[in-house]
């Protein structure tokens, strides 16, 4: 379904990876690795088409994601580093916003049951300024549950900040999502208890 | 199709609201930056309804490009800029639904107080109403040009002097052409063709200038 080639990644003059190749079929849990700045979240990105390859094709179902941007986009789901919360609004505003924004239509009880289930159901009026870090990075992973139509997952560092209990929920939902013949694709430096082994691709491999 | 746009839309004016210290802090500029002017020139009233249009219009911008460099920068520090982009929906539309609550959370305020400070100018009160068309045409202009710079100056050091000075010289038409048509209508020789001119001004940036910034905020969040 997700075909990278030959890709190459450059970042201001360096050349962090080149000749990149993989292939995520459906069901499949793919778990990028390697040591910090090795270039992680630029593939990631690249993924997504939020950032442009230097050299090399993605495909998604056969089609260049560049051609078919907007076809891909709606089947993809992808949670960043940071986590797109404004402080401003509380998590239910942001998690309304970020589904209505991504072209979901999802009501305010279908919100709310994915930030109780995600263990902020005394959290839902406050302010995203007030919440830890761990709450904050909840009320983005909530739209996980929100997000069972999108295939493709591309999670960057989801288990930060999450405490052991969230971590195996989490790793529960993605194998789900797999199960139910969808893909993940995340880094990650923590072990988490994923129902199966994940295909583990090392960008170190492919350093210049 | 209006989903997006929508939300946006209602989001934006909603941070407008819980964040409307911002916003007071841009009307006071404005009423600020005018009533400075008859400490400066005087208080002689033919001199001062002379210049008024031009300070006005002047203030405005000047308000408008103080506010401009937050059209982006909280969504880009904290990721929602990516989520955006990722959505299936064309980027121009949310884009101008950004600029529109921009608009509608800055422009609008700085448009109705203009003709109380036009009073203070003694600019002659039969030119209010072109006054106040002309800033409701052009302050949007402002906007949509403004929202092409403040993309492509996010995340850059200094990118507030840099927005400044790239959007400035492209703000120049328009406050020939605002200014221009206050200064027609007291002389007598009517404002419609520089009212129509704005006008235009405005159709055109709205089909042009929400491609523009879209695309300007794919290169700067590569």
């Amino acid at each position: 379904m997700l075909e990278v080639e030959s890709l190459a990644c450059l970042k201001g003059d360096r050349l962090l990876f080149r000749d990149l190749a993989l292939r995520l079929q459906a069901g499949e849990l793919v778990r990028i690795a390697g040591p910090n700045g090795v270039g992680k979240t630029s593939l990631l990105r690249l993924v997504t088409g939020l950032a442009l390859p230097e050299a090399g094709e993605i495909r998604w179902r056969g089609e260049s994601i560049r051609r078919e941007r907007e076809a891909f986009h709606r089947e993809l789901l992808y949670l960043g580093h940071a986590p797109a919360i404004n402080d401003l609004l509380s998590p239910l505003e942001n998690l309304r916003f970020a589904c209505a924004a991504a072209g979901d239509d999802v009501d305010a009880e279908t919100c709310m049951q994915a930030l109780v289930r995600i263990g902020l159901e005394n959290q839902l009026d406050l302010p995203a300024r007030v919440l830890s870090q761990g709450q904050r990075r909840r009320v983005s992973l909530a739209r996980l549950f929100l997000s069972g139509q999108r295939a493709l997952w591309v999670l960057d560092e989801p288990f930060t900040a999450l405490d052991v209990k969230a971590v195996a929920d989490l790793a529960q939902a993605l194998s789900g999502h797999c199960a139910a013949g969808g893909m993940v694709m995340l880094t990650t430096h923590q072990d988490a208890p994923f129902a199966l082994t994940p295909r583990v691709l090392d960008v170190g491999a492919y350093a210049c | 199709m209006l989903s997006t746009f929508l939300a946006v839309l209602r989001r934006d004016l909603l941070l407008a609201w819980r964040g409307r210290a911002d916003v007071l802090v841009t009307l006071a500029f404005f009423v600020i930056v005018v009533c400075l002017f008859p400490f400066g020139v005087g208080a002689e009233p033919n001199q001062l309804r002379a210049i008024a249009p031009g300070v006005l219009w002047v203030a405005a911008l000047l308000a408008c490009l103080l506010s401009l460099h937050r059209l982006f920068a909280q969504d880009y520090a904290d990721g929602t800029l990516e989520q955006l982009l990722l959505s299936s929906e064309p980027a121009a539309l949310w884009v101008t639904a950004k600029v529109l609550a921009f608009w509608l959370s800055t422009g609008l305020p700085v448009v109705a107080v203009a003709p109380g400070l036009a009073l203070l100018l003694d600019l002659e009160q039969g030119a209010l109403p072109v006054l106040v068309l002309s800033l409701a045409l052009g302050t949007p202009i402002l906007g949509l040009l403004g929202a092409v710079g403040a993309a492509l100056t996010l995340g850059l050091r200094g990118g507030g002097m840099l927005l400044a000075l790239l959007v400035l010289p492209l703000f120049v038409p328009v406050l020939i052409f605002g200014a221009g048509a206050v200064e027609a209508e007291m002389s007598g020789s009517g404002a419609a063709a520089h009212l129509l001119l704005l006008g235009g001004g405005l159709a055109g940036a709205l089909a042009l200038a929400p491609w523009a910034c879209a695309a300007a905020l794919r290169i700067t969040t590569d």
